[in-house]
This record gives structure tokens, sequence and C-alpha cells, in this order.
């Protein structure tokens, strides 16, 4: 667990790092009927490799644009997405998206919700890697339940196992718990960084929850609304693994009120 | 009434298995509703037995002349007595109403995919299938007729007006029930187009497409029957005329039950495909 994969690019050194993801000057608009509205404004972010980062900001201040963007699912109006050399402009197999609640197909039974993106691809499911997923995460032997029949966790397990099983290099989170209960949700935290640890994906984080991205996170990107920019970044520098239980030492509060304290300064 | 609350576990966001119901008009009559239990069955049964036992006393008892109302055993009777003459007509009925059929609903499944792609065309579109949709294309016949004779061209040109829009009302409603964050999942695994047609949008609109192919077939067995009525000498319809000029009213009940057999026959199809293509919707 200790020794988990990282990446290496991450460790050797701030200055010289070729990132995993650099979105640059980024700027969206989306034309409304009402008018231009401003979601991104030259955000910059620099993604390294292997590292858990957290973006986060009030509601509408474009994080979901920004994932949207990173994921190829939305066009820049003008700056650029890179993915190590290549430039993002459509969804890339390297990146997978992982959705506000589930987003699992209500018609299809868990299993082939799993086997989407295989189809999609035109592949032969890796079923042998699925059942070691479905194990990690608790879904044995639900393969055959459809979504109805799974209570919110256990679709947004699902989901991920549907999104990992492809093994993308990169994660890209859009607020993933943020239908759960406090509950699930922190049991879903603790999931979400073994998987990290384990797998030593780069993962992107989306989130309104302070307290969950100082707990996943490597780095707190901090977005302000209107238009969306980056404000500032902090680096968390808790040891892992981390437990829920130090959500509530004295030095974790600190970081929340800080954090908080430069969303309001705004 | 208080046990009905009592009763229950309160989870509110859970939706209620809803009973059967018997109308095709809304969604959920099609894809909910459980399997009926063996109790059920049985008073289902027994209810029919009462109303043809019923009927049976009651004529009898009333005297009531049977060129009225004919007795149920009669009407039986006349099934058996009349099957190997009526069968060729059922053919012809279940021919026309089966090509007629497939050529609207496929017209109309391919018009209603197409035009959803296009909101502007959809528009502009729509007003004229509404009118298709609210024209009894029953009083074409004649001119189609005046075209094209007594066979059963004029037949089937009229089921496919009367059974092809309904298909393609009901099944662009269902394709315009989009979900974005279901398409931008696909897209995000690569899909293209017709992937994303395949895979997110025919799925999703399943229920509305069924019930589209129900209504239509409903409406098409409608057409079948009263074009024949108008005109020709085969066809399940044109017995009705003849059997009630004749007043040869127990074979004309007994082609009447045929007919509801090949109506309740088509809800029970639809109903089962639903079950097993759309429950997901319950």
């Amino acid at each position: 667990m200790q020794s988990h994969a990282r990446g290496g690019a991450a460790q050797t050194g701030s200055s010289e790092f070729e990132p995993k993801m650099r979105v640059q000057s980024a700027d969206k608009f989306y034309h409304t009927a009402s008018g231009d509205v401003h979601a991104l404004d030259s955000v910059d972010l620099d993604v390294r490799d292997g590292e858990f980062i957290c973006v986060i900001g009030p509601s509408g201040c474009g994080k979901t644009t920004l994932l949207w963007c990173m994921a190829g699912l939305h066009d820049l109006s003008s700056g650029s997405v890179l993915l190590g050399q290549e430039r993002i402009v459509s969804p890339h197999p390297e990146i997978a998206m992982i959705f506000q609640d589930a987003n699992l197909l209500p018609w299809r039974d868990l299993i082939r919700n799993i086997y989407l993106p295989f189809e999609i691809k035109r592949v032969k499911p890796d079923i042998d890697r699925i059942q070691k997923l479905l194990a990690q995460v608790g879904l044995e032997g639900f393969d055959r339940k459809y979504p109805r029949e799974l209570s919110g966790g256990m679709q947004q397990r699902a989901s991920i196992v549907r999104s990992l099983a492809v093994d993308p290099s990169l994660l890209l989170m859009d607020e993933p718990f943020g239908a759960l209960d406090a509950f699930t949700r922190d049991e879903m935290n603790l999931l979400i960084q073994s998987i990290w640890m384990e797998t030593g994906k780069t993962i992107v984080f989306v989130t309104h929850s302070i307290p969950e991205a100082i707990f996943l996170a490597d780095r707190v990107a901090v977005m302000s609304a209107r238009p969306g920019r980056i404000t500032r970044i902090f680096d968390i520098d808790i040891p892992r693994p981390r437990t829920i239980d130090i959500t509530t030492t004295p030095s974790f509060i600190g970081k929340v009120l800080e954090i908080k304290a430069s969303i309001e300064s705004r | 009434m208080k046990n009905t609350l009592e009763d229950r576990i309160p989870e509110f966001n859970r939706k209620q298995d809803s009973d059967d119901v018997a109308g095709f008009s809304g969604l959920t009559s099609l894809t909910s509703g459980r399997n009926r239990t063996l109790l059920e069955i049985a008073a289902i049964a027994l209810v029919a037995v009462v109303i043809v036992g019923g009927a049976e006393l009651l004529i009898k008892a009333m005297e009531i002349p049977h060129y009225v109302l004919p007795l149920p055993s009669q009407i039986a009777a006349a099934i058996v007595a009349e099957w190997t003459f009526l069968q060729p007509h059922l053919l012809v009925t279940l021919y026309e109403l089966g090509v007629g059929f497939s050529i609207g609903a496929s017209i109309g499944f391919l018009l209603a995919a197409i035009i959803t792609q296009f909101p502007f065309v959809e528009k502009i579109v729509t007003p004229y299938i509404l009118l298709l949709v609210t024209t009894p294309m029953l009083a074409l016949v004649p001119l189609l007729i005046l075209q094209f004779g007594f066979g059963s061209e004029p037949r089937i040109i009229a089921v496919a007006l009367a059974s092809g829009p309904m298909v393609m009302i009901n099944s662009a409603t269902g394709f315009r029930r989009v979900d974005l964050a279901k398409i931008a999942l696909a897209r995000s695994f690569g899909a293209n187009t017709f992937q994303i047609f395949t895979k997110i949008r025919i799925p999703m609109a399943m229920p509305m497409i069924l019930v589209g192919l129900l209504v239509g077939s409903i409406f098409g067995l409608l057409t079948t029957v009263a074009a024949e009525m108008v005109g020709g000498a085969d066809g399940l319809g044109s017995r009705l005329t003849y059997y009630s000029s004749m007043v040869r009213m127990p074979q004309f009940f007994a082609v009447i039950l045929l007919l509801a057999t090949i109506g309740i026959s088509f809800y029970a199809f639809f109903y089962w495909v639903g079950k097993k293509w759309a429950g997901w919707q319950a």
C-alpha cells in the first residue's frame, strides 16, 4: 500500500516535470438565448502524472465545463488541452470520465453496463480484470442486477468499475459522490483513495465539498465563478493512507478554513 | 383505508409497482405491472364464465330473438361450423394488416428517427403528421378503391396510412427524451453518432416506440376491417357486411370474436415485448 506507483514524474521536483495533462489559457463561452456565458476565463492547470488533484468551487463556476473540456467532450473557445504532447479535441482512450449520479444505463444490467465501453470500442471485454475490479469494490455477485435494484453507492461503484475496466491512465471525476449520503460518501472516498494508491492512475476530481477535496487530494485547485478561473492551488501534504479520523484533526480543519476563506474572499 | 398506508414500507423515492391496467395510451401501462397471480387469472376466467353463462341464460329467459342477440353457444357453434369458410378470409385480413402495418410502422419509425435529429425539420413536419393522425384514413378508402380496385392494395395503403403516423408521433416523443449525460457517457468512450443512436437513443426511446407500435397495430386492425367493409369480397370485414345483410347473427358475432382475438393478441404481444425490452422503465 505505501509503496504505490506514483508515476515518478510527480516526485522528481516541481520545476522539471512533464505534466500528464496541461490546460493552457483555456477560454470557454456558451452562447445562449439570453447572451453569452463566460464559463472559463484563461484557465491554466497542469495535472501531474499520477497525482490526485481536486478542483473545487461554488456551483456554476465552470468546474464541470473544465472537466468536460479536459475529456474532449466540449470544445474550448480558445486555448488548448494537451495530454502529453497530444491535443485533446475529442474523447481519448487514455481518458475516462466518471459522471454525477453514476449515469448507468437503466436498460442494462450491471455487467452489460460495464461492457458498454468495450462494445463501443469493439473489443472483447477483459472478463478477468472486470471480475477482479468488481470484487475490489465489493460488487461480486451483482452482475445481473439492474441499476434500479442497486443503492446509490453501489451504482457509483459500478460506474467506477466501468471506467477502470478499459484501463485509462487519466480519470476525470465530476462530483461523483455529490448525491450520496454522508456515510456512503466517506466509504466511497476511502475506496477511491485505495484504488488510486493501488493503480497509480492520475485523477482529476471535481467537488464542491472542501473536506472531501482535502481528504482525497495531493493538490486542491480553487475556482472562482463567472468567469471561471483558477485562483489558487493548495498543496495537501497529509500522509497516506488517510483515514476518516483525520478529518476531525485541528490541522485538517485549519486547512478547510484556509481554503474556505480563499473562496469567500473573492 | 387505513391499512393502505400502514402496510407499506415508507420508501417514497421508490416507484410502486402499479397494478395492471388495460389502457395503452400511457407509457407505464406497457412496461410496468407485475405478473398476474394464479388467483387473479382464476378470477378473470370466472368472470368470463359468469358473463358468458349469464348471457346464455338471460337471452333464453328474456326470449330475445336470435337475429338480435345470438346465444353464446350458437356463436361458438358458428365458429366451428364456419371455420373452413372463414379461414381464408382471416388469412386475407392478417395479410393486409401485416403488410400494411409493417410498411407504415417502418416508415413511421424511420421518419421519427430522422426528423428528431433536426429540430427545425421536426417543427415543419409535425403539423402534417398530426393531420395524418387525426384524419380518419378510412375516408380515403373509396378513393383508393377507385385507383386500385377491390383487391388488397387499397386496404394495405389505408392500413399503412393509419398506423404509420401513430408509430411516428409516439416514437418521435421517445427520441426527443434525450439524456445529455448518457450521450456524453457514450461519447466519452469514443462512440460515434451511429453507436449513440443504437446504444443510447433507441433503448431510451423503446418504451414509447412500443406504445406507438401497439396503438398503430390497433389502428391498423380497425382500418383493415373497415376498409374491407367498404368494398371487396374477401377479408373478415367483408364477412361482417355479408352476415349482417343475411341476418346470420351467430356467424356475424363469430367474426367479431375472431377480430377481438386478433386485437387482444397484439396487445399481449406488445405487452410481452414491453416487459422484455422496456421493463427498466417501470
